[in-house]
């Protein structure tokens, strides 16, 4: 079904990449606060 | 004097005293206007007959251009002299400066176009075949849509990083639908067809983001 | 603590103030678990419906008939397109109301709305020319849906740059003037390309005129799936910004206590 049409693949393949993206930002920011928060709890 | 008219008037005659009595903004801003002209018709020579299919989009980005580094410096006194601190704490509505600064860009900004459209005209061999006073009309409407949000952007971009980059960034998409009218209808005027779709559209345009902005502008004004 | 409710900064204990921040009543504190605890049954359940709609996009949906199985990127596109468009109106909501009443919620809101809106529109804008290559030959045509949301697209980038630039005293109320100028530039934006477009035709994208009841039903699946990925999304946006917020004011505060930078015990 999907196999002939690179098209339809690159389509689908794109929004998940664009999406999985902003997602991993989003994780990365998190984690980076997390940690920061935790040092500045440390260090008192 | 009091009124919010009267202080319009007072605020827009200062300001166009000033800038008579400064002269500096007019004469660079005259020749910037010259030089993009020329530069334009150095990229795009069109033969008579194309001219009058692609003019109506090189005149108004040319506008644009002109109107965006007149918006640019149009808070620049005000800050130097922490005008707009006074502003804040006086009792004058808000919205009769913004009204007095629109004004007085919109004067500015039809000043150079009035001196960069002879020479488009001699330039590209322009000739109207459809009514010439709609013309004017279309560079009435698109002007004020061009000022009005440039004149409220450029208040909004003054405590921002890169100031200069952010008024044309937050007026262009904006712009976009009034841009679309004003330079498809000088193209159907400049080729004898109707525009009266596109006037009305840019006419409409103005109105809402007029009232708009006047309504926010107290707002933008007392941020922070 | 003094009497008069400041804390002297020698005595600001920054564990406990992490461990405090914003928990002020039992009742919150069990809101906030039983929220915490909702997020991954949401996110597995979602996760399931998308593969379901992928399903049913890729294999459950009938062949077109004059595209074939190019038509399919519609089951993606479209739902992306309508989801940004509602994230959008909540961006233009929230704005509207913190005008109003100032609430530092709706701005966030209105924040990730506008983000994830942008993120969804891009989609719609990247798979929109992959569609037209095969279809019609050509990368973009001033298709009516196309344009505007590409003009939608440059709007609400323009207004996340002016948060990110601003400084932050001022960024709200900036912003949500903003994202009321945007949003009321929308309906001149729909009719400014719809009289462009009568004047100068192209090709429509998407197809006109009625659609097949299977694929409306593929389409609507999609659409489900999407607005409910879309919005836990926005809940972790939220979730993400709501703690940088408390951070920066607690950083805030610390050098206002101690302006020597270090702290101490």
């Amino acid at each position: 079904m999907i196999s002939g049409n690179p098209y339809l693949v690159a389509a689908y393949a794109v929004t998940w990449i664009i999406h999985v993206t902003y997602l991993t930002t989003i994780v990365r920011r998190y984690s980076r606060l997390k940690r920061e928060m935790k040092e500045a709890g440390l260090r008192s | 004097m009091s009124t919010p008219t009267g202080i319009t008037r007072v605020t827009l005659l200062k300001d166009l005293r000033l800038e008579w009595r400064s002269k500096d903004a007019i004469n660079s801003m005259l020749f910037f206007s010259l030089l993009v002209v020329v530069v334009f018709s150095f990229s795009f020579d069109p033969s008579a007959e194309e001219s009058r299919q692609i003019a109506g989009g090189l005149v108004w980005v040319a506008f644009l251009f002109a109107a965006v580094v007149a918006l640019n410096q149009t808070w620049a006194r005000e800050i130097r002299n922490q005008v707009l601190d006074a502003y804040r704490v006086s009792p004058a509505p808000a919205n009769s400066l913004f009204a007095a600064k629109a004004l007085g860009n919109f004067i500015f900004v039809s000043v150079l176009e009035a001196l960069m459209t002879p020479l488009f005209i001699v330039f590209y061999r322009l000739r109207s075949l459809g009514p010439a006073w709609q013309l004017l009309l279309v560079a009435a409407f698109g002007t004020w849509a061009l000022v009005v949000n440039g004149t409220f952007f450029a208040a909004m971009s003054l405590r921002t990083r890169s100031r200069e980059i952010m008024l044309p960034l937050l007026l262009f998409p904006i712009s976009i639908p009034a841009l679309l009218a004003m330079v498809q209808a000088t193209t159907a005027i400049l080729n004898g067809e109707g525009a009266r779709f596109w006037i009305v559209l840019l006419g409409t345009y103005d109105l809402v983001f007029t009232t708009v902005c006047l309504l926010l502008f107290e707002t933008v004004l007392n941020a922070e | 603590m003094r009497n008069d409710g400041t804390v002297a900064a020698e005595s600001f204990n920054h564990r406990e103030h992490w461990e405090t921040q914003g928990k002020t009543s039992n009742a919150q504190r069990n809101d906030e678990r039983s929220m915490k605890k909702a997020f991954p049954i949401l996110g597995v359940l979602t996760a399931i419906l998308l593969m379901y709609a992928l399903y049913e996009a890729l294999v459950g949906a009938p062949t077109e008939q004059t595209m074939g199985n190019v038509q399919r990127i519609f089951y993606y596109h479209v739902p992306s397109a309508w989801t940004a468009f509602i994230l959008f109106f909540i961006n233009f909501g929230a704005s509207i109301f913190y005008l109003i009443k100032r609430n530092p919620a709706a701005d966030i809101v209105a924040l990730v709305c506008a983000e994830v809106g942008v993120v969804f529109c891009t989609v719609v804008l990247i798979t929109g020319p992959i569609w037209a290559r095969p279809v019609w030959g050509i990368w973009w045509t001033w298709d009516m849906r196309l344009t505007s949301t590409l003009v939608l697209w440059l709007i609400y980038v323009s207004y996340l740059f002016l948060r990110r630039f601003s400084s932050s005293g001022e960024t709200p109320l900036l912003a949500a003037a903003l994202a009321v100028l945007g949003a009321l530039c929308v309906p001149f934006v729909y009719f400014s390309i719809w009289f462009f477009r009568t004047q100068h035709p192209q090709p429509v994208m998407g197809g006109g005129g009625s659609i097949d009841p299977r694929m409306l039903h593929v389409l609507l699946i999609n659409w489900l799936a999407f607005s409910c990925f879309a919005f836990l999304v926005c809940w972790s946006r939220y979730r993400l910004e709501k703690l940088q917020r408390e951070v920066d004011e607690a950083h805030a505060m610390e050098s206002l206590l101690d302006p020597r930078g270090s702290v101490r015990r």
